[in-house]
């Protein structure tokens, strides 16, 4: 098993026929990712790589039964990409989008409340069930079909902890990348209670950066909540105070959002917190 | 984006926060003109990117507009340091000429986003004037919270909250629940990520005004306020930085000997870690993003090695968009170009990671490649210390 992706996951893409959503689009399905159309506004009726293009993700939804949009949207649109598709009632969202106003996201997150629609990201790489559906833009070739679950606010350092894992010959039941913005649609807390319950996931791998409390929070619901092993990494344990160290979200401010507290807190939650990151698999592997 | 205190209040008053009646000076000139159009004394500020300017010598109260010349004089071209600056710290070249206000209380309002609830939070306290991380740290219970809905800005009774829960005398509750208005509808209007008055004052006239301000700019919406992206003052700016972001690489200046390369936000924090733990001291943090090409990656180069206390640089890249022969090709360009001298150690991961690294062998270049982040790490710290010996 998985969480939130699998093979019987339908995609459409947002923003379809751009440069990076047409690499990636081709990527998922040679991946074998069940990819069934996708939107780009005033191309609707024209075919894309084989599939049909559609003017409004309602048309797509209707037409392809698509269950899942991943969005490729240019950052001036891409929260309204999030709400169109929440609206046209796709149950799984991701936004790999990088640069969104705050302001966007802030519309966009109080859009999704009551509403039946899970947004991951924005500004992150997407989630993969390894050997079922790849839905982002990570390389699919590193991960492996296995029983470890990944969740990160980072990217490519998430293909880092994921690469050790494979290497060691440990597999991944799902990998998620919830973003580096402030706001996004699924949390760590989020992701932790999808894969406490998914009994075919047997241990967590957790990898946070400096900025917010996101970490800390994950950490009280972890040690109230999960019994599976958690391993985890908190990027930028040198990073300056009050510097924006790339992603929007990583930002030590206000003596808040440090990663000594946030290592504390999760190492007290019952966490193997990794000081370095290139003991990852290895803290995975002596916990399984 | 940071902006200077004077351009911040120009913001509020656009708004409606009553703000003392002032003008910006850049030279002494200009300062003595202020000072005598606002007449009687007058406070001279400092204008850099930090905050602690009054304790650095930074603030100056004046008590007409002779003095304001000779303040202005001592206080323009010095190099102010403050506990935000750095021991470096930054040369002040431009002034902000002020009314002095007959301060009856100092209190604090602040807006910042609250990441957990998604959207933003408006503090007040009545402990106004001090360091507001100090007063959360100490006594949280002085700072009061109220919501920001988003699409409705803060409602009045939110900022009667606010207003009697921080001991406002009655009279007075009506022009700050305005000004708190105010401030907020700038917040919203202007994309800022951070809005601050500290103090805001109550004078014994029973009037409030926003004596200090900072506002902070949220980067990803500035395509939408070309007047506001004319703020950015790149005096404030590493020069190196300011270099980066003319090339999309997003690269911060670090007191370290060894430069980093890395794609991805979180791989480079962690790279900067990864060389902390073996020993070492990172020179930056580079982003150089995840569709980095050859000439990108030159630049990257040559903005890592215009900083002279590099010793010796780390690249390590986990190709996914970005190929590892496009990297290798990148490197070996930019070795070959910029007559690179100092040792590089490569490590390599990901899409096309074979080619990279015939590319890096073939390249007559002595790099040092290298087996995983740990193994990176230590050999590009030894290749320091090496070096040193």
């Amino acid at each position: 098993m998985s969480i939130l992706v699998d093979q019987s996951t339908r995609v459409i893409f947002q923003g379809f026929t751009g440069r990076e959503a047409s690499f990636h689009a081709q990527t998922a399905m040679d991946y074998g990712t069940q990819v069934v159309g996708g939107v780009t506004p005033g191309k609707g009726g024209q075919t894309h790589l084989g599939l049909p293009v559609f003017n409004t993700v309602a048309d797509a939804v209707k037409q392809t039964g698509a269950n899942a949009s991943i969005i490729f949207v240019p950052p001036p649109f891409a929260a309204d990409a999030v709400m169109e598709a929440a609206e046209a009632g796709v149950p799984l969202v991701v936004c790999i989008t990088e640069g969104i106003p705050t302001a966007d996201m802030i519309r966009a997150a109080a859009f999704l409340e009551g509403r039946n629609t899970r947004l991951i990201g924005p500004n992150c790489p997407g989630i993969i069930s390894p050997g079922k559906c790849k839905m982002g833009i990570m390389p699919g070739h590193i991960h492996r079909q296995g029983h470890v679950g990944v969740v990160s606010r980072s990217g490519t350092l998430t293909y880092e902890a994921v690469g050790q894992l494979t290497k060691l010959g440990i597999g991944q039941s799902t990998c998620i990348g919830i973003g580096g913005d402030p706001i996004i649609g699924t949390s760590f807390v989020d992701a932790m209670q999808l894969f406490n319950a998914d009994p075919d996931t047997h241990a967590i791998v957790m990898i946070g950066e400096i900025g917010g409390n996101a970490e800390e929070t994950a950490a009280a619901y972890i040690a109230k909540n999960v019994k599976k092993p958690v391993v985890g990494f908190i990027a930028g344990q040198t990073a300056p105070p009050g510097r924006r160290m790339g992603h929007a979200g990583a930002i030590i401010s206000g003596g808040a959002g440090k990663a000594e507290d946030k290592m504390k807190a999760m190492t007290q939650a019952g966490i193997t917190v990794c000081a370095s990151p290139a003991e990852i698999g290895d803290k995975i592997k002596s916990r399984l | 984006m940071k902006i200077h205190e004077y351009q911040a209040k120009a913001i509020l008053a656009k708004y409606d926060v009553p703000v003392p009646r002032g003008e910006v000076a850049f030279t002494v000139d200009e300062a003595e003109a202020a000072a005598k159009k606002i007449g009687g004394s007058v406070v001279v500020k400092a204008q850099i990117h930090a905050g602690g300017r009054g304790k650095g010598g930074g603030v100056k109260v004046a008590k007409d507009a002779t003095e304001a010349a000779q303040i202005a004089r001592k206080i323009l071209g010095m190099t102010l340091i403050t506990h935000q600056t750095g021991p470096e710290g930054r040369v002040v070249k431009r002034l902000l000429v002020e009314e002095t206000l007959p301060i009856e209380r100092e209190l604090y309002l602040g807006i910042v986003l609250d990441r957990a609830q998604g959207k933003p939070i408006f503090m007040a306290s009545a402990a106004g004037g001090m360091e507001i991380e100090e007063v959360a740290a100490k006594s949280p219970e002085l700072i009061l919270k109220e919501a920001i809905e988003p699409g409705y800005g803060l409602a009045a009774y939110q900022g009667r909250n606010l207003a009697f829960g921080m001991g406002i005398p009655a009279a007075s509750v009506n022009s700050a629940v305005s000004a708190m208005m105010a401030l907020a509808n700038a917040y919203n209007a202007c994309d800022a990520s951070l809005a601050e008055i500290n103090p805001f004052i109550l004078t014994k006239d029973g009037k409030v005004y926003a004596l200090d301000a900072k506002i902070t700019l949220d980067d990803n919406a500035l395509y939408r306020h070309k007047d506001l992206m004319e703020l950015r003052d790149l005096n404030e700016e590493d020069p190196l930085e300011v270099e980066a972001s003319r090339f999309s690489l997003n690269y911060i200046k670090l007191d370290g000997n060894i430069a980093c390369m890395v794609n991805g936000a979180g791989l480079a924090m962690a790279t900067m870690d990864i060389v902390k733990y073996a020993g070492g001291s990172p020179a930056n943090f580079l982003d150089v993003g995840g569709g980095a090409n050859a000439e990108q990656i030159k630049n990257a180069f040559r903005i890592l090695l215009s900083d002279q206390g590099v010793q010796a640089v780390l690249i390590n890249i986990f190709g996914g968009i970005l190929r590892c022969d496009v990297l290798a090709t990148g490197v070996v360009n930019a070795a070959r170009e910029l007559n690179i001298k100092v040792p590089i150690v490569v490590r390599m991961e990901g899409t096309n990671v074979e080619k990279g690294q015939e590319i890096l062998k073939n390249s007559g270049f002595n790099f040092t490649v290298a087996d995983g982040m740990k193994d990176a790490a230590e050999k590009v710290v030894r290749a320091v210390k090496g070096a040193a010996a």
